[in-house]
């Protein structure tokens, strides 16, 4: 019986000392010298994987960073200034931090149902409904209203809005990976500075058709006036194939392009109050705008961000 | 005038719907459950309509209260499983809370665990069967003997089926080859007659809902190899036409292991699912514990079918 | 019976139009001509503000490889050279003219004599191809010069004429060949000896007796043209069906019918030709099947490009029903939703086809139960339910991986799908995805 349990402790013992010695040279042959600065700043990452940052995803990210040894022309939106310094002191070096930035939907909610030019029957997928036709809205420039940003979000931060079916951006929520911008196939959203207070003023329109042409499609289309470009103090207004651009690093938020715009494209959001109209006879389309203000439908972050009012 | 809808082509559609094939295949198990209840009476009605009100039940408080989705109840499905169920346990009166069980193991864990319709690995009706014989030996094998034509006495006399009997010895001598395909046998509910269910399966060729490759690789399958075996010895192996028309070889073949959901699509890799159902069934019968192995099979099968599907593609147009 | 051997489906026929005669749209106060006629580049503009043009003149000029001319539909004064939306709303390049009198270019042949000598060789033929913008009607508008400019090294053995219109409601390609057999079979003999061929094969499906009947008199006058009646069955008109069903041969994967011998054309193009080669008129008008189950009326019409789709109905039918869900140009299976009327119609579009509203509303999607009625439909032996899970999830190079470039997006797997799952959208969406990848790569 002893020599029973000694010959299987034996033999057992043996098997596993030999494929100990296997295993060790094999773990020397095929070792991967890995640096492990890799892991910690990968453990500092967010860990969503957006591809915000142009890298398949944090691993790679972190892989870059450290190879790189600093954070020159690497930047984790989602992570922000925590991240940043997290990484920079890891690797030792420093890093400049640009101005927070925030994803803008630059499409006026503007058809409610009963506004809506097509019944979109098809693939619920806006790349697959712009290769069918113009959108519900008639707008060959506007949102499709199908979401395929709401899909590529990673943090929650774009939610549809069933009334306008137009996104609307949690602010709070709003890393600025960028991942939405990409989604979009008509390129609506842009990432834009967040601005101070959060303040913010920009054309929400990308219609470059010409005036009369965009005012049909759309009430609150940018018919291309360039009225906002005269009045901007600053010219951080520029006018292009009929379309009004902000240029948001020269913006000083004064909003007197807001009160000036016919037709209600500029937008300001997370003011105080609505901005005065400077005229005090609105056009006969902007007593018809309220009809497309939803501030009820607007998210909590966003509490100021209707039109001006007339 | 109205707003233009607007889509991608085709502007067309079949007509064909999940829900209508679902329906077609309770239309198929009319009438082997017509057959069980002339055989087995009004216990075999109840242990049915248990089995598919339970079924039915469970599959609407899963997707009502745990995953908060629109419920499908409407979409038959969990009727066929109800309904297959039944069809695999004996009709006794112990059944008719022993199968309330078997639902709850067939749609919870079976079905709504994997996310619902179409996205089960494993024939549900099988799991709740299977998981019922394992945890209720006794009662899932003790089998009313058929007694006449539609007794109405819930105390019926018991007794071994023929797979049963013939695993502990030799078949019952009055047993002929006539009554094991009109259903004049002990056995699960739904299984006894083959000519009831090659009637339903029949109508689901003609509608298109299954196609001849499964039943005809699993039953020839299992033919042919206990053919070869009743060749080889004649005493220790039964007939090959008896084979197939006792036990659930032919419940299983038309009804079960044709599931679309658990069964490959190409056509190569659907005889090759029949092949591996009748193999294993032959398999398990003469060699295995149990006297009935199709279950068994159709499960054992159920599992490589992703593997199938992966192997078997169709034959390209141009490859 | 000749057919395609793999997958297919079978819809419903509903070939209500079948015995209008061909009846002519008068032409409206505006024409609109988009630049976009064919597949390709769109044409330049050659014309300015305030030119004159004459019926049949050059206003668009073909500039890239694949490109066709654009000829002026109308006479008259060119209104200004600008964007229009198209029938899908798109903005598209376009020259509008305001309609004065009907006067053609002295060029044209407006006899109705048919003149069946052509001595033209091949080169010149392919020349006048390009210089009468013709391109294939079939539905794709594939430019004709390009296709009948066999490339160096390959050659031509089979020209088959597609007249199966397999598509559903459709019978524009059935006029054609009841009222003009004879003139067909002069513009596939022109083709057949520009290919060097000894025979054109005409495919026409069974469903239509009296055209194979009426093809078959008048071919017996033309040497080495073939009538092949062919079975019932969608997608028998597609290219590569066809091929497969007339010579058995298969187009492999990547490939054109070319690279097998065979050139096919549509048999509208081949009148098209007729008119182009022999009496000089280029491609300025189309025939159109004004159908629907609801429509008072049934039409096939001959329209001038340019003409809104609002004035053909005006013309055929007066107003579109009230219950009108849905209008589309072309068949069910492939044609293409509109949804601005008042779009100008291009030389592709084959039908205005009005759906109800209950037809046209597609049911609800429910789970896939992996039934496998889309690999058993598709008559390229593909897996479409495979795609669709593959595009869902984003993963483009499986997608490619699994042939889905092969698709022919005849939609035989939406047609089947009891889950109402919309595989033929996504598959073009994958599609779509793969050839950006492709492009982003290169």
């Amino acid at each position: 019986m002893t020599q029973q349990i000694l010959i299987a402790v034996l033999v057992l013992g043996a098997i596993g000392a030999f494929f100990a010695v296997v295993l060790y040279f094999v773990a020397q042959k095929f070792k991967v010298v890995e640096d492990p600065l890799i892991d910690e700043v990968a453990d500092a990452l967010p860990g969503a994987n957006c591809g915000g940052c142009g890298k398949a995803g944090c691993r790679a990210f972190a892989e870059a960073c450290v190879a790189q040894g600093n954070m020159d022309g690497l930047r984790c939106a989602p992570g922000g200034e925590p991240v940043a310094t997290r990484i920079a002191e890891l690797l030792g070096c420093t890093v400049e931090q640009g101005e927070p930035q925030v994803a803008v939907v630059r499409c006026n909610p503007s058809f409610c149902g009963e506004k809506r030019r097509a019944n979109y029957d098809g693939l619920t997928s806006c790349a697959f409904a712009a290769s069918v036709f113009v959108g519900e809205s008639g707008c060959a420039f506007g949102c499709l209203g199908c979401g395929d940003c709401v899909a590529a979000c990673q943090f929650d931060a774009i939610r549809m809005n069933p009334q306008t079916s137009t996104p609307e951006v949690d602010e709070a929520k709003c890393t600025a990976c960028g991942a939405c911008v990409k989604a979009c196939p008509r390129r609506i959203i842009e990432l834009r500075n967040k601005g101070r207070n959060n303040r913010r003023v920009y054309v929400s329109c990308v219609n470059k058709e010409k005036g009369a042409a965009a005012r049909k499609t759309c009430d609150n289309a940018c018919i291309g006036c360039s009225k906002c470009e005269k009045v901007c103090p600053v010219s951080a207004i520029t006018i292009a194939d009929s379309l009004s651009y902000i240029d948001f690093t020269k913006c000083i938020a004064c909003r007197k392009c807001v009160t000036e715009c016919p037709t209600q494209a500029i937008r300001d959001v997370n003011f105080p109050s609505p901005a005065k109209k400077a005229e005090p006879k609105p056009a006969p389309e902007a007593l018809e705008a309220p009809k497309v203000e939803v501030p009820k439908a607007e998210p909590v972050a966003v509490p100021q961000a209707e039109p001006a009012k007339a | 005038m109205n707003l233009l809808s607007i889509s991608g082509s085709p502007h067309v559609h079949s007509d064909e719907s999940t829900k209508k094939i679902m329906w077609r295949v309770n239309l198929a198990l009319v009438p082997a459950l017509l057959v069980a209840i002339a055989y087995f009476g009004l216990n075999a009605l109840l242990v049915s309509l248990i089995a598919v009100a339970s079924c039915v039940l469970f599959q609407w408080l899963i997707e009502k209260y745990i995953l908060k989705v629109p419920t499908t109840i409407g979409d038959g499905s969990a009727v066929i499983t109800g309904l297959l169920l039944a069809f695999n346990v004996p009709s006794t009166v112990d059944m008719m809370w022993i199968v309330v069980i078997g639902a709850l193991v067939a749609m919870g864990i079976g079905k709504m665990a994997f996310g619902g319709l179409g996205k089960n690995p494993f024939n549900p009706a099988l799991v709740g069967r299977v998981f019922l014989l394992i945890s209720f030996p006794v009662q899932m094998t003790t089998w009313p003997v058929v007694d006449g034509i539609f007794p109405m006495n819930f105390d019926v006399a018991t007794g071994a089926t023929p797979l049963g009997a013939f695993k502990e010895g030799a078949l019952p001598a009055d047993v002929t080859l006539w009554d094991a395909f009109l259903g004049h046998v002990g056995g699960s509910l739904g299984e006894v007659s083959a000519l009831a269910i090659l009637l339903g399966a029949c109508y689901l060729l003609w509608k298109k809902v299954i196609t001849w490759h499964i039943p005809v690789a699993f039953i020839g399958t299992a033919l042919v190899f206990s053919a070869i075996l009743w060749l080889v010895n004649p005493e220790q192996y039964m007939d090959p036409l008896m084979t197939i028309f006792t036990g659930g070889i032919m419940l299983g073949a038309c009804f079960m292991a044709t599931d679309m959901v658990t069964s490959p699509m190409a056509k190569s890799g659907q005889l090759i699912f029949g092949f591996g159902c009748g193999l294993l069934t032959i398999i398990i019968r003469n060699w295995g514990a149990y006297p009935e192995g199709v279950s068994f099979a159709i499960l054992l099968m159920n599992s490589v079918t992703p593997l199938i599907n992966r192997w078997c593609k169709p034959a390209r147009f141009a490859a | 019976m000749k057919t395609f051997k793999m997958g297919g489906v079978h819809p419903e026929e509903n070939k209500i139009s079948n015995d209008a005669a061909i009846q002519v749209i008068p032409v409206g106060a505006q024409m609109v001509v988009l630049m976009n006629q064919h597949l390709g580049a769109p044409a330049t503009p050659v014309v300015q503000k305030g030119d004159k043009v004459k019926v049949g003149q050059l206003i668009g000029e073909a500039q890239a490889f694949m490109c066709a001319n654009v000829h002026s539909p109308v006479s008259g004064t060119v209104a200004k050279v600008e964007p229009v939306k198209d029938a899908f709303g798109l903005l598209k390049p376009a020259v509008h003219i305001t309609v004065e009198g009907d006067e053609w270019m002295e060029t044209i042949d407006r006899t109705p004599d048919i003149k069946r000598e052509c001595t033209l060789e091949p080169a010149a033929v392919v020349a006048k191809l390009k210089e009468m913008g013709i391109v294939g009607l079939g539905g794709a508008t594939f430019p004709a010069h390009i296709k009948y400019s066999v490339p160096e090294g390959k050659k031509a053995e089979y020209l088959i004429i597609n007249a199966a219109e397999c598509e559903p409601y459709l019978t524009s390609d059935y006029r054609v060949m009841m009222e003009h057999a004879e003139e067909i079979c002069i513009g596939i003999s022109i083709l057949r000896k520009a290919l060097g061929v000894p025979n054109a094969y005409v495919g026409i499906e069974s469903n239509k007796p009296q055209a194979i009947a009426r093809m078959q008199e008048v071919a017996r006058q033309f040497e080495g043209i073939v009538i092949e009646p062919l079975k019932v069955k969608y997608p028998q008109g597609a290219e590569k069906q066809l091929i497969n069903a007339v010579t058995g041969r298969k187009v492999p994967s990547g490939k054109l019918p070319i690279d097998v011998g065979c050139v096919v054309s549509n048999v509208g193009t081949t009148f098209a030709v007729y008119e182009a080669i022999q009496k000089n008129k280029p491609l300025i008008e189309n025939i159109l099947t004004v159908t629907g189950k609801k429509l008072p009326t049934q039409h096939n019409c001959l329209v001038r490009i340019g003409t809104t789709f609002a004035d053909i109905v005006k013309h055929t039918i007066g107003e579109l029903p009230a219950t009108t869900g849905k209008v589309i140009s072309g068949g069910t299976m492939m044609g293409k939703a509109i949804v601005n009327l008042d779009a100008p119609t291009v030389k592709g579009n084959a039908s205005v086809l009005v759906m109800d509203e209950g037809e046209a509303r597609r049911a609800p999607e429910t789970a896939c139960i992996r039934c496998g009625k889309c690999m058993n439909a598709c008559p390229m032996g593909l897996e479409p339910y495979l795609f669709s899970s593959l595009v869902k999830a984003g993963r483009t190079e499986e997608a490619q991986q699994s042939n889905i470039l092969d698709c022919i997006e005849c939609g035989c797997c939406f047609f089947s799908c009891p889950a109402n799952k919309p595989l033929t959208d996504e598959i073009r969406l994958g599609k779509n995805r793969v050839r950006a990848m492709m492009a982003a790569k290169k």
